[in-house]
């Protein structure tokens, strides 16, 4: 693996650009692994590449039906935060924080982060008292969050309007400084290429169609597009896909699968300097680096597997952003797509051990996934090698929707959902 | 946008008048207090989620106001058919074939 460095950077430019070499093979399966993880996207591979590191096991396989990265890693609007109401969801997104933090530098691969800071707009006295409540709960739980005046908001964020007779007043906000946005594909690029030094394979386009067990009931490995491929353990991390996964191997889960829409604008030079969400008109706005205005929508009402979502969503969305912020009332949108979330009836994700020996499971981020990449990756990566629960994702069971225990972050709306 | 036929009013109508209620045909438990915990979790939460035709409810909210039942390909999103609640189940098999 090349290092890159500011010296690689001067070599390769003299020599054309012509000498780079590919950042990680395109490899062939072999006959078993010793873990196999189904889904390439920023969490498989990244919990590839936390196994290989700490944990030290490299006979590691990463399968995807498409190309890594393609799925929801590559279709969400790369917001990053971790103001979530209840402990356990502020301490495994903070530790997901955490780890965003040294994450350029432990790949040697910029992913670009930038803590440029969350605003989450309050428009009425429901959205005050609730916004309020997450400010002090975050603060007992060592989260950075702070709530703004609609002045304050204003100063931090120049392009919102804030006139009392706007059609969503802005009557105040909760500001997470630390919160910020990545670059999503190198997030999923940058793992790929650490894991594959490592010596994890990386197979794409290979879907997996089913998961086999012996017939002690433990996993023997998956059933793909390239045959019968061994493994001693298997881990599920296929977003949108995990109840079809799940079910080839007898569990049913407690997940819907909906689609989630994003848009962009065209690019337009720097104007917007942080990302805001209004969470009561279900959008949320930053600028990329490129320029383009990134705007996320809500989840479709009914549950679908189609990557699209439906029209009225988008226009609901891009109305409530002309509202807010007048000035982008002109922008033209360059083009949309969906992804498709799994959501669970708590809003909080299932990360940890299934009913089914060697098969784990990480599914269940519903719309907030991307900024959970590094610390779902991490703990699913210490959950399969120690074949027991990181502190950080313990409570995340699949029990929980038996014992009745749920971490019922639907109810706290810290989401967009 | 879908456009989705309400079987009480007989009419085909835009995806806004309507919404969406879950899946169907998930019964309560007749006797709650005999139910096993894991029981409650498979009424409650655990969902088929399928690929494919899914057994679903929808409401009229703009309209009629009922509930009613519809059969709906979750990969194509296109409804196999609508039918009244207190409609029997339709067998997947002459839905499939009916709308070759």
């Amino acid at each position: 693996m090349t290092h890159f460095s500011a010296l690689s950077l001067i070599k390769n430019a003299l020599s054309g650009q012509k000498n780079w070499e590919p950042q990680w093979p395109d490899s062939e399966p072999k006959a078993e692994y010793d873990v196999i993880i189904v889904g390439a996207g920023g969490h498989g591979l990244g919990a590839a590449y936390y196994l290989a590191k700490e944990h030290g096991i490299t006979n590691v396989a990463v399968i995807d039906k498409g190309w890594l990265g393609g799925g929801n890693t590559g279709r969400n609007t790369t917001i990053i935060r971790s103001n979530y109401l209840y402990d356990e969801s502020a301490k495994l997104y903070d530790h997901a924080l955490d780890l965003w933090d040294g994450l350029s530098q432990e790949l040697n691969y910029n992913v670009m982060y930038s803590q440029r800071g969350v605003l989450m707009l309050a428009h009425n006295v429901h959205d005050v008292q609730s916004f309020q409540r997450h400010v002090h709960a975050n603060r007992l739980n060592g989260v950075d969050n702070v709530w703004l005046s609609a002045e304050e908001a204003k100063e931090f964020c120049p392009p919102l309007d804030i006139s009392p007779t706007a059609r969503y007043p802005v009557v105040g906000a909760a500001l997470q400084r630390r919160a910020g946005t990545a670059r999503h594909d190198a997030v999923a690029w940058g793992y790929a290429r650490g894991a594959a030094a490592r010596g994890v394979d990386i197979i794409q386009n290979c879907p997996v169609t089913a998961i086999r067990r012996g017939p002690d009931g433990r996993v023997t490995g998956v059933e793909t597009a390239k045959g019968f491929i061994g493994a001693k353990k298997v881990a599920v991390s296929a977003a949108g896909h995990t109840s079809v996964v799940m079910d080839t191997a007898g569990v049913r889960m407690p997940l819907e699968s909906y689609p989630l829409q994003a848009l962009v604008s065209e690019p337009i030079k720097p104007i917007f300097p942080c990302v805001v969400m209004s969470n009561s008109v279900h959008a949320y706005i930053s600028q990329s680096d490129k320029g383009e205005l990134v705007i996320g929508s809500g989840t479709d009402q009914y549950t679908s597997y189609s990557q699209r979502g439906g029209l009225p969503l988008i226009e609901h969305t891009v109305a409530a952003i002309c509202e807010i912020f007048p000035i982008f009332n002109r922008m033209r949108m360059l083009r949309k797509w969906g992804g498709i979330v799994d959501v669970t009836p708590d809003r909080s994700a299932i990360l940890g051990k299934t009913p089914v020996p060697g098969l784990y499971v990480n599914c269940g981020w519903g719309t907030g996934g991307f900024k959970a990449t590094p610390g779902a990756a991490h703990t699913l990566a210490w959950t399969v090698a120690k074949d027991d629960p990181h502190p950080a994702n313990a409570p995340f069971t699949l029990e929980r929707f038996s014992t009745g225990r749920l971490i019922d972050e639907a109810a706290a709306a810290a989401v967009a959902h | 946008m879908l456009l989705i036929h309400c079987p009480y009013c007989n009419q085909t109508l835009p995806e806004l008048e309507f919404t969406y209620a879950g899946e169907a045909h998930i019964a309560r438990p007749a006797d709650p207090s005999s139910v096993s915990d894991e029981e409650w979790r498979d009424f409650l939460f655990i969902r088929t989620n399928v690929k494919g035709p899914h057994y679903e409810r929808w409401r009229h909210f703009h309209g009629c106001g009922r509930y009613f039942n519809a059969v709906r390909d979750t990969v194509s999103d296109r409804f196999l058919i609508t039918y009244k609640t207190d409609d029997p189940r339709p067998e997947l098999s002459k839905l499939l074939e009916k709308s070759k």
